[in-house]
């Protein structure tokens, strides 16, 4: 009996010892969203804790349809996602707490077109019209005048082309089914865009590694695959011509370049498709992930500590992305999100 | 002690009837409450189950109504929804893995619990306990790496060869789609049928067994004309217990079946499964109705389960009397 109230009595002493440091336990902050983003975000809140040890930012990463919902419900501070908010989730939001959100682009990321062709080592070339072609299951050979045009000196086999894409909804999708709506009018009008979408043909592989797993597996095999993936695993993928009638391999540089080819026009809310963006070294599959933040917070204490992070994210953040293969921000974005950051109140 | 006393103190709202007090502190009654909770517990979760399920998929209910059973378009872009391809790829998926699991199951069943020595039966069943506990993106990643291969480079061209005049193995073969996932299922399945189907055998009494002997029945005539009618109940109860598992199997078969929605009579087609759809596309299903068919989805798997399981039993009520009257023969 003694020896329990001797331990209950130390049990006491530590937990007390603990509340000392409870006491000065840091401001709390909790977002929900993104998948793709992860790696760099958790980075980012880890490295921010350190510098300001009284801030700590939690996140989920449950998707970018979860991210929107959730801080639209309000059970979190900040969403993340990586399609823009809509028009009616906007009025949808706006609704529910009578002012506005708004839209906060953090690193760029892209999608990358590879293959499996028996013979074929090299880089090829694909033309918007391949790439809608393929995924409308129009062009079903990949010796298909439209692809062996821009890869003359190659020789292509007259084999069918089996089309892969992600079967569970991402944001990866999104940006690949916005590219393919920008690009083909019959693709815009018989599919859309989102971030799963009724595909006229194909296999799907559920995530990144379930698709390269497929295309890796599969002779003939066509499909598309998030850059980072691509980079961190040396897999072999094509050049896209973007609207400057140039070939792009999509690399960090290109996709920053067609960030940077967008910037003047972007609108003043940042809901932007830099998808077939201008510039001549402009990467075409490439987009913007964005922070969903309120314009109001009711805790002064929240809302500086969330500035304080995006501030820090738009100058010594970007300097970690590339890190982690995110191509980092241009200049151009960055001037104009701090000036959009006075308007969170 | 101390519970005894606690109890008492807990049933304070009771006191007066004596007898029923008596009953209390004999213990008869409060195991009786307590064993009654559980069991309704069950029940309860199941109806609520149910019931979250239906409120939760208003929207397309109203909506397509019947048309969601018996539509095949899934487009969350347009807002159309419709089932079928889904129902399809799990009925389909589930009847490949029972057809190839069953025999295999039951007769490695009759083997460890009649045939084998012991020793070697008990080793055997250490293994298969194991096989049943392994999860199941384990067996997804097996599908990938090592049964899709086989599937694409030589079963399939060899079942396509040998039987394709049939519209069953036609089209071409990706290597993923229903055959493929309808194997891993059996693959995941066949231990649980072992593992129930021996211990019903071992525990059939051994008079049985003596009194065939007894007759001049061989090791094998007693065994199947006696041991296995008179286990039927128990086996059919593992069927079911597999049945369930490959049913609502979700990421083994999104791993391995092609994540296509597509009604095709060939099993080498890519296919898709209502655990698989509901998997992939809950985190980033944005639209209310979106979201929400895919709750109906969860409903309809729901449904599907208890239609199956009750069609089985049916089928096992049709054929037992003839397997107990052989069972007491």
């Amino acid at each position: 009996m003694k020896r329990i109230t001797g331990l209950l009595v130390a049990a006491v002493l530590v937990l007390a010892g603990a509340g000392i440091v409870w006491a000065d336990n840091p401001l709390s902050i909790n977002g929900a969203g993104a998948t793709f983003p992860y790696p760099i975000y958790s980075k980012w809140f880890d490295e921010y804790h350190k510098k300001t040890p009284n801030v700590q930012i939690n996140y989920q990463s449950i998707g970018s349809g979860g991210g929107i919902k959730q801080v639209t419900e309000g059970t979190v501070d900040f969403g993340a996602s990586d399609g823009p908010m809509n028009d009616d989730q906007l009025k949808a939001f706006k609704a529910k707490h009578g002012f506005g959100i708004l839209h906060f682009p953090t690193v760029l990321g892209a999608d990358i077109p590879t293959y499996n062709v028996p013979g074929v080592s090299a880089e090829l070339n694909f033309t918007p019209e391949a790439v809608a072609g393929i995924f409308l299951g129009r062009i079903t050979k990949w010796n298909d005048p439209a692809i062996a045009g821009a890869n003359s000196g190659i020789k292509l086999p007259a084999n069918d082309i089996v089309v892969v894409h992600r079967s569970d909804g991402s944001g990866t999708t999104y940006i690949w089914t916005d590219y393919l709506a920008k690009v083909s009018d019959d693709w815009k009008n018989k599919v859309g865009k989102g971030a799963s979408v009724n595909w006229p043909v194909g296999l799907g592989g559920k995530g990144n590694e379930g698709v390269a797993g497929l295309i890796k597996q599969t002779p003939n095999s066509f499909g598309y695959i998030e850059l980072i993936y691509a980079i961190q695993n040396n897999m072999l993928y094509g050049r896209v011509k973007n609207s400057s009638g140039a070939f792009i391999k999509a690399d960090l540089a290109s996709v920053t370049a067609a960030a940077a080819g967008a910037a003047k026009d972007m609108p003043a809310d940042f809901r932007v498709s830099i998808t077939n963006a201008p510039g001549k070294n402009a990467y075409p599959i490439s987009s913007f992930t964005w922070l969903l933040i309120p314009e109001k917070f009711s805790d002064a204490s929240k809302r500086d500590a969330i500035k304080g992070f995006v501030s820090w994210m738009l100058t010594d953040g970007q300097n970690s992305a590339e890190v982690l293969s995110y191509a980092k921000l241009p200049k151009e974005v960055v001037v104009k999100e701090k000036q959009a950051l006075a308007q969170v109140q | 002690m101390a519970t005894t006393t606690t109890t008492v103190h807990g049933a304070g709202p009771f006191v007066g009837s004596r007898s029923f007090m008596r009953r209390l502190r004999e213990g008869d009654e409060i195991v009786r409450l307590i064993t009654f909770l559980f069991a309704a517990f069950v029940v309860l979760v199941t109806l609520l189950l149910v019931f979250e399920l239906w409120v939760g998929s208003t929207l397309p209910r109203h909506k397509f109504g019947f048309h969601f059973f018996v539509t095949s378009v899934w487009d969350p872009i347009s807002d159309q929804f419709g089932a079928l391809p889904f129902i399809y790829g799990t009925v389909v998926t589930a009847s490949i893995s029972l057809i190839l699991a069953v025999p295999l199951g039951i007769g490695a069943a009759i083997f460890l619990a009649e045939l084998a020595p012991a020793r070697v039966s008990d080793v055997l069943q250490f293994f298969i306990d194991l096989l049943a506990a392994v999860p199941s993106v384990i067996y997804g990643v097996l599908g990938v790496f090592i049964v899709i291969p086989l599937m694409r480079e030589y079963i399939q061209p060899a079942l396509k060869s040998s039987l394709g005049f049939l519209p069953l193995f036609q089209g071409p073969a990706y290597g993923v789609g229903f055959f493929t996932a309808g194997v891993v299922l059996a693959i995941m399945v066949i231990p649980y049928i072992i593992s129930v189907s021996r211990e019903v055998l071992l525990s059939v009494p051994r008079d049985q067994r003596e009194a065939a002997l007894a007759l001049g029945a061989t090791r094998w005539e007693s065994t199947w004309k006696v041991v296995v009618p008179f286990a039927r109940t128990g086996i059919m109860g593992s069927i079911f217990l597999a049945l369930a598992r490959a049913l609502g199997e979700t990421m083994a078969v999104t791993m391995v079946i092609g994540n296509t929605p597509t009604i095709s009579a060939s099993l080498f087609s890519p296919g898709y499964s209502i655990a698989a759809v509901i998997a992939n596309e809950f985190t980033e299903a944005t639209g209310d109705i979106y979201l929400q068919s895919l709750i109906e989805l969860g409903l309809v798997l729901f449904l599907l389960t208890f239609i199956l399981n009750g069609l089985a039993r049916l089928l096992i009520v049709a054929t037992s009397q003839r397997g107990s009257g052989m069972g007491q023969a």
